[in-house]
């Protein structure tokens, strides 16, 4: 093993991590706020990429530019979704029901993208896709720098609209207690439906640095769900800065390890890690508590 | 008391068992009485992968199957009997292809059944049809795995795969001492279809003196191959061998390369390359330049069957025999084997079809002969390298083959 592969493996693990948080910040947020565990995540982040990947194809919009458009398209599939069904799961089984009608919209949306696209996989193409630039003797890719300064701005936002404005007192608010927060006051089903929309509009430019890194199709969305699920277990369901520390850190720790060790051991190396985490902090990395009192 | 209720357990296992010996037999009449009602359908039960992480395969065998049953169709169909193919989509899981083999045999009482898609689907699917008294030819259970099941019902059409790339590593090997490429590096996915291929050309590389620089094994459900495509970028190696399953492993794997302007003399991977169009749409017309791929057939073969579904398939389709997929031809050629199996033996029943299968009969097929030796492997056919060149696919090896086209050696830069 040479250093400039581990070097590589570090690089990549923090610039790819990054993205991936993005993709995890917006699950954790909707468990956050209302108990609700979405399945169908993974196939958002798809049908970000894919929508990246039309307007490019048939409107020659950078994909970059074109996440003006996706962002609040998907923020609206967000919204429609969670006035769809989520809206209307209640009582003490919302959270495992929750599991079931995701996996149904997830279903939904993945036959769909098949018939429109075809299961042919797709990749999102622009000049700064395959190219990169040398820097103290190690080449970043410029589409990985473009995606980490991406997870940076939007999280920033992210963090900027829930710890400094109005709504932001109310989501935390939510996320803390719910029944105290409708007493004084909090709509707390607007900010549910708005929260849904939020972490459904991330997934945007998620899948956009996704589809740009990855040939995919709509299946591809199983591997995604199984990873951010596993994430923001390690970060702790419901913080947001959890799903960031772990995103990061389980790609860092798997690329390292397969660098070092070999690939295969990896996931198991995560996992591995996962389990002890647990089992000294069984509500993760940033368990639930720790992040309603941010 | 005790006694009364160990004995009511007994008479119940019993009944439970007597019925489900009575089942199994009525199952297996049906399936060899061989007898089917004038003007009534044929019909074949097959498990695809139409969603999960084959589907691209699974659709594409989808496409072979039903252009075959249509053809056959307008020729008649099987023995006079109009074919009806009742597909199940197994979501690319092991598990759902044996409900679905189980459902198809017992509920839906299917004549015959064809594989599925991919050798780790394949066990248990013809594990389940085994178990049924079924025949079972497939196009995509090459693996030694599947051999080594011994299932005696199982009949893999294809080109077994652990002998894919021995005509790249034995051309390669075989080039004039200044050209061959001193160093390889072999990384592969831990597929049964993928894994079993590389050590076979590493043995053939090794002995010509192609210094192995690293053989990374990595798991398939993989989401990001940054760091294992740096990790081989990094060794520099003058051949690449990518143990691969389907296209965006191959297509990360190149953008990883250019990323770290890693160019190797060769690049070729087990799977994904043959995808026609699907594979250049992914990577680009100009990147897919010189990448190479093991087969048993390609769009431009000269074999007649293969001209005559060639022609049919862009009829019914569209495009260039360049952009079909080898897994349609590969599904053609289940239907082939098994309508010359239907006609020998007069009938549906899968005892006489088993037994003709073992019989060591020379069969034809669009991907060629087709000969299963005692463990259900296609002893007969010549194994292919692949390239693309610009935006064709053609044939590169073994090079004495007329049919072969001059390599492009060493393959041009990436140009994206």
């Amino acid at each position: 093993m040479s250093g400039s592969a581990l070097t590589y493996a570090i690089v990549d693990g923090v610039l790819t991590g990054s993205v991936y948080a993005l993709m995890a910040t917006g699950l954790t947020l909707i468990f956050g706020v209302m108990d609700i565990i979405n399945i169908a995540q993974g196939i958002f982040v798809v049908l970000g990429a894919y929508l990246s990947y039309a307007i490019q194809l048939h409107w020659g919009i950078d994909p970059f530019v074109g996440l003006l458009i996706t962002i609040p398209t998907l923020f609206v599939v967000g919204i429609v979704v969670e006035r769809g069904f989520m809206s209307r799961l209640k009582g003490p089984e919302k959270t495992a029901m929750s599991i079931l009608v995701t996996y149904a919209v997830s279903l939904l949306i993945e036959g769909s993208l098949n018939m429109i696209f075809s299961v042919n996989d797709v990749q999102i193409n622009a000049w700064y896709v395959n190219r990169s630039f040398k820097l103290f003797g190690v080449y970043f890719a410029y589409i990985y720098v473009f995606g980490f300064i991406l997870a940076v701005v939007l999280l920033t936002a992210l963090w900027v609209l829930l710890y400094r404005t109005r709504f932001g007192a109310s989501v935390r608010a939510s996320l803390a207690d719910q029944t105290a927060a409708a007493l004084i006051g909090i709509n707390v089903k607007r900010v549910a439906t708005i929260c849904f929309g939020i972490g459904t509009a991330v997934t945007a430019a998620g899948g956009m640095v996704f589809g740009a890194t990855n040939a995919f199709n709509a299946s591809s969305s199983y591997d995604l769900i199984s990873r951010l699920l596993t994430i923001i277990v390690l970060g702790g369901m419901g913080s947001l800065g959890g799903a960031l520390v772990a995103s990061i850190g389980m790609v860092m720790l798997e690329d390292v390890v397969g660098v070092v060790w070999s690939p295969i051991w990896s996931t198991m190396t995560f996992f591995i890690v996962l389990v002890i985490v647990l089992s000294l902090r069984p509500q993760g990395l940033f368990g639930k508590q720790l992040a309603r009192t941010a | 008391m005790k006694r009364m209720s160990t004995v009511r357990v007994l008479a119940a296992t019993t009944v439970a068992a007597a019925s489900l010996i009575t089942m199994a037999a009525t199952s297996t009449a049906g399936a060899s009485s061989g007898g089917l009602a004038k003007g009534a359908p044929v019909n074949i039960g097959i498990s695809l992968s139409l969603s999960g992480d084959f589907s691209a395969d699974g659709q594409a065998f989808q496409r072979g199957y039903q252009l075959w049953a249509k053809e056959q169709n307008a020729h008649g169909g099987l023995l006079g009997h109009k074919i009806n193919l009742i597909i199940k989509s197994d979501a690319s899981s092991p598990t759902q292809v044996v409900t679905n083999y189980q459902d198809l045999i017992s509920q839906d009482h299917v004549q015959l059944v064809f594989g599925p898609f991919s050798s780790l689907l394949t066990v248990p699917a013809g594990q389940t049809a085994e178990r049924y008294g079924y025949a079972m030819v497939e196009g995509a259970g090459g693996a030694p795995s599947v051999f080594q099941a011994h299932l005696k019902n199982v009949f893999d059409v294809s080109l077994p795969v652990a002998n894919d790339l021995m005509p790249f590593a034995t051309w390669i090997s075989s080039l004039p001492k200044g050209q061959r490429p001193t160093s390889a590096y072999y990384v592969t996915s831990n597929d049964p279809f993928t894994e079993p291929q590389l050590p076979v050309a590493q043995k053939i590389m090794s002995k010509a003196g192609i210094k192995s620089l690293g053989f990374t094994v990595f798991p398939a459900e993989v989401t990001d191959y940054t760091s294992i495509a740096d990790k081989v970028a990094a060794a520099k190696a003058q051949v690449v061998v990518l143990g691969s399953v389907d296209v965006p492993t191959v297509s990360a794997f190149m953008q990883a390369f250019e990323q770290a302007h890693y160019n190797p003399k060769a690049f070729i991977a087990t799977a994904g390359p043959d995808q026609g169009a699907a594979f250049l749409t992914a990577v680009g017309a100009k990147n897919a330049n010189g990448i190479m791929v093991p087969n048993a057939w390609y769009g431009g073969s000269a074999n007649p069957l293969s001209k005559a579904m060639v022609a049919a398939y862009i009829k019914q389709y569209g495009g260039t025999p360049a952009d079909i997929n080898s897994d349609v031809a590969e599904a053609y050629s289940v239907g082939e084997v098994m309508t010359q199996a239907v006609e020998a033996t007069h009938g549906f029943n899968n005892a006489k079809i088993l037994a003709y299968l073992h019989s060591g009969k020379v069969l034809s097929s669009v991907q060629g002969p087709v000969k299963f030796n005692n463990l259900g492997e296609n002893v007969d056919p010549t194994a292919f390298t692949f390239q693309w060149q610009g935006t064709k696919f053609v044939q590169v090896n073994p090079v004495g083959d007329p049919n072969s086209v001059k390599v492009i050696y060493p393959k041009p830069a990436w140009k994206s």
